[in-house]
């Protein structure tokens, strides 16, 4: 996008890249610079086509257009072998090896030394030492790759990287399973590559890390490069802004989105509070919601969005306090939270949400069967009245109730997933990006729509990327950093700068890096006991399943 | 369908689109049943006796085993899983029967060892099918292993049983084995019970499958687990059912088979059934990737291998070139269906 100045003859220039899914549109126009003995960050939300940009750098994909140009010279790779033979390493999430192989084997696999013939493992076995030891790593290479922790095990992978005499070393996310001292000790690593002429391609969502290690960042939205500039002088603020799309300091457009009522309804009772939550990334999360009232849930990528909504939902386990209206409640599985009147819509509506052969009736009166069956079973008068009123109450546009979900658009399929909790009459949705994937009018009318239900007394937890659907629709914020709740506003105080800082930062002040190892209080009445997991009180909540199916939030 | 699938435009609202999106459980059978409908034509013309009494019981005798089989394992595959253990559980059933009816003489009245022999080979298989299913959930193995344990261990616990030696029932001595053999060897207005007690399972289960929540949760376990469980769907219970389901109706299958036989054969009983089962399946339109099922399309499944296979014997085909015709039908029918669903 900007052009590669100051930058001395570049190692690698992608430019012009388009690449598309069935169904979707993953690079348009993505390019990418990396100079010799350059570390460069990619950065981008969750979908913006970052790991689909280096995956056909190095072959796993091929490109529909653009151009890729190594060392001046017009490439074009087959496959990741192809790649590393040209001097292009990745580094994979899920380190690529073979457990109960030697470090040695794993690090020549495939091109082990041979002499006559037959393999000359006295020689793998000095290289390998040699190939560890310029990274600083001492261990026997005789010992099985199993025995290793899993920062020597990445070591090893690294290893096996640079001993193909890479020009280039791709790590996708190489931090997400190292503790601090394994980072510090991989960061060492690279800076080692760095002064040996190796150029490394850094792919996170920790943007501390970045200044720590990075030299130059380029960042991704919806397929596109936006930006490409040094690290140095460019503030977290700034990255966040730019990779959600947003100028620091931008007005805010009112009416851009379909929320009209934020800040006007009477908050009711506290319907569900979690306080400390621990667990698969959560580190002392808490929220809480009231009836009538639209939280919004912002974070960054990995911050815990998503785990705090799921783990409220029973959907997985975690650690800490769970009251829903005042009582201790503890779920077993999904099915406990939707007795106590929640819902759970997911970010992943197709691996998550739709059961793709089933009809459009079967899918909307899912959750509902239990009450829309006697003795087992399913009342058909009964569920064609409720998807009939459903499908004409939220303009569902489809062929007809038997047709199957999956042919259906995907602003379609939201409503038929939110009509699956809304035949129920719940107290409670739970919404992990509602409107992700969504053309713009279809997206106004689901906002539209939960503005409604909140008037009408229901309480809603959004998680969004958006930054307009949080500061625009959301009574009051909540924002959550590397898994811990870090601030709170209210909508007096919400704006798209307060949310974006305290997502960068952890807090209102730029630049503070530390914030306190207990989230910030969410939560009024938190004198109640550290109940963790133990409970096992059933949650008793005053209003349970309705047996009646009737129009959500009761009343229009 | 695959060009315009995700978007719903207004043109696409037309009638024809209307009659393909919701009919093609209708239109899959549809075709099964001309491929069944072809094979008796030709029987009808070129098969001598075809339409004799004699023959019509032959088949149906051969196939009303598989279809009772076959349609547990069409609940089983509609979760995503398999049953590899269905022929297993027969022999186990089929040896448990006559135990109770030789000693039915311990019971008391003689009526209460008839009861037994029919309760508790299937109560046994039932539990079986539990132990199936809790490998699957509980355990977390994948069907095909969880299901090959008793495959292997399950033959092994019917030999143990009776130390590996067939039982003919006639040597029992027993005056239940009339009763008892009437479920295999009976006639109800002239039709053999065993095709009424097929007929019955086929309905119940069609019914279960299209008419309940147990059905609906059963294809939503199929097909999006992860979905179904956040939409409250209990998956590992309706994985748990489905296997004992499976239990149950193997049991069923092996003590038809026994009463059929006279004779209880540890070794024999059910031998090759998960096969001839999920045969039937296919050719019927279940995909086995679970998440859509059909038990009628699984019956006639059943129905065109049995008439395949008594077509070629009929007209003196070999018995290799007959697997291999059997073969080269469940890999027309599998792609025919693909082409259709897709």
């Amino acid at each position: 996008m900007t052009e590669p100045k100051g930058v001395p003859e570049p190692l690698l220039v992608m430019e012009g890249i388009e690449k598309a899914f069935p169904g979707v549109v993953a690079l348009d126009g993505a390019s990418l610079h990396v100079a010799p003995a350059e570390v460069h960050a990619i950065i981008g939300q969750n979908g913006a086509g970052k790991s689909t940009l280096i995956k056909i750098l190095n072959g796993a994909y091929r490109r529909e257009a653009g151009s890729i140009m190594l060392e001046g010279q017009p490439v074009d790779f087959h496959n990741p072998q192809e790649a590393q033979l040209a001097g292009v390493s990745t580094i994979y999430q899920e380190i690529n090896l073979v457990p109960y192989r030697s470090v040695a084997e794993n690090i020549f696999m495939g091109r082990e030394p041979r002499r006559w013939g037959l393999l000359d493992r006295g020689r793998m076995n000095r290289d390998a030492t040699a190939v560890l030891d310029r990274l600083g790593v001492h261990i026997d290479v005789r010992q099985p790759l199993s025995t290793l922790n899993i920062a020597l095990q990445q070591m090893v992978a690294i290893a096996r990287a640079i001993s193909t005499d890479a020009r280039i070393v791709i790590m996708d996310e190489p931090t997400s399973s190292l503790d601090e001292r394994e980072v510090e000790i991989l960061f060492d690593v690279i800076r080692g590559l760095k002064a040996r002429g190796i150029a490394v391609i850094y792919i996170s969502h920790r943007l501390d890390e970045l200044y720590a290690v990075c030299d130059r960042v380029t960042i991704m939205r919806d397929g596109k490069t936006i930006d490409e500039r040094p690290i140095a002088g460019a503030s977290k603020v700034e990255l966040v802004a730019r990779m959600l799309g947003k100028e620091i300091g931008e007005v805010r457009r009112s009416g851009a989105t379909g929320f009209q009522h934020r800040g006007a309804r009477p908050a009711g009772e506290v319907l569900v509070e979690a306080n400390d939550l621990q667990g698969a990334g959560l580190d002392g999360a808490s929220v809480a919601v009231r009836s009538g009232e639209i939280v919004g849930l912002a974070g960054l990528l990995g911050s815990g969005r998503t785990e705090v909504a799921r783990a409220v939902f029973g959907a997985d386990p975690a650690l800490g306090e769970l009251r829903v209206r005042g009582k201790p409640a503890r779920w077993k599985s999904p099915r406990d939270a939707i007795r106590a009147g929640f819902g759970f819509s997911s970010e992943d509506r197709k691996a998550e949400g739709i059961i793709p052969y089933m009809s459009v009736r079967e899918n909307l009166t899912l959750a509902a069967l239990p009450a829309l069956s006697r003795n087992g079973i399913v009342d058909n008068a009964e569920q064609r009245k409720i998807v009939d009123r459903f499908i004409d109450r939220l303009g569902i546009k489809t062929a007809g109730p038997d047709q199957r979900i999956r042919e259906l658009s995907g602003g379609n399929q939201q409503k038929v997933l939110l009509a699956r909790w809304l035949c129920l009459n719940p107290s409670l949705l739970l919404l992990d990006e509602p409107t992700r994937g969504i053309d713009v009018g279809a997206k106004a009318e689901i906002q539209g729509l939960i503005d409604e239900l909140a008037d009408n007394g229901l309480g809603v937890l959004m998680i969004s990327s958006e930054l307009e659907e949080i500061t625009e629709g959301a009574d009051r914020v909540v924002v959550l950093r590397e898994g811990r709740t870090v601030a709170e506003f209210d909508h007096a105080e919400v704006s798209q700068d307060t949310v974006m800082h305290a997502m960068a930062h952890g807090d209102d002040e730029p630049g503070r890096r530390d914030v306190g190892t207990s989230g910030s209080p969410a939560v009024e009445g938190d004198s109640a006991s550290r109940s963790v997991g133990a409970v096992t009180a059933s949650a008793s909540p005053g209003a349970p399943m309705p047996a009646t199916l009737d129009e959500p939030g009761g009343r229009r | 369908m695959s060009q315009s699938a995700g978007q719903v435009t207004s043109s696409s609202l037309t009638p024809s689109r209307l009659a393909t999106s919701g009919l093609p459980a209708f239109i899959r059978t549809f075709s099964s049943l001309v491929a069944l409908a072809t094979l008796v034509i030709f029987n009808i013309l070129f098969t001598p006796n075809f339409l004799a009494v004699g023959t019509f019981n032959a088949n149906m005798t051969q196939v009303a085993t598989i279809v009772i089989v076959a349609v547990g394992m069409t609940f089983v595959i509609a979760t995503g899983g398999i049953d590899l253990s269905v022929g297993s559980l027969m022999a186990i059933a089929g040896v448990l029967a006559p135990m109770f009816l030789l000693d039915a003489r311990q019971f008391g009245a003689p009526a209460v060892g008839l009861v037994l022999a029919f309760v508790a080979p299937l109560l046994a298989t039932t539990v079986l099918g539990a132990f199936n299913g809790t490998l699957v959930t509980v355990v977390g193995l994948q069907p095909i292993i969880a299901t090959l344990v008793l495959y292997l261990g399950g033959r092994g616990i019917a030999q143990l049983l009776v130390n590996g030696e067939l039982r003919e029932l006639r040597n029992l001595g027993s005056p239940l084995i009339p009763s008892f053999e009437f479920i295999g060897l009976g006639q109800v207005f002239g039709i053999r019970f065993q095709i009424i007690i097929m007929l019955v399972v086929v309905a119940v289960a069609a019914w279960v499958l299209r008419a309940t929540t147990f059905g609906r949760y059963v294809l939503a376990t199929g097909g999006n687990p992860a979905a179904a469980r956040l939409a409250g769907v209990p998956v590992n219970q309706v994985k748990m059912a489905v296997y004992c389901i499976s239990g149950f109706l193997a049991g069923l299958a092996g003590l038809v088979v026994v009463a059929i036989n006279r004779s209880a054969d540890p070794h024999r009983v059910g031998e090759y059934m998960e096969l001839d089962a999920i045969a039937a399946v296919a050719v019927g339109g279940t995909p086995l990737s679970g998440g859509r099922a059909t038990i009628l399309g699984t019956f006639i499944g059943a129905m065109i291998i049995q008439l395949l296979r008594f077509t070629l014997i009929a007209h003196n085909i070999p018995d290799g070139i007959t697997r291999m015709v059997i073969a080269g039908a469940i890999v027309v029918a599998v792609l025919a269906q693909r082409q259709r669903s897709s």
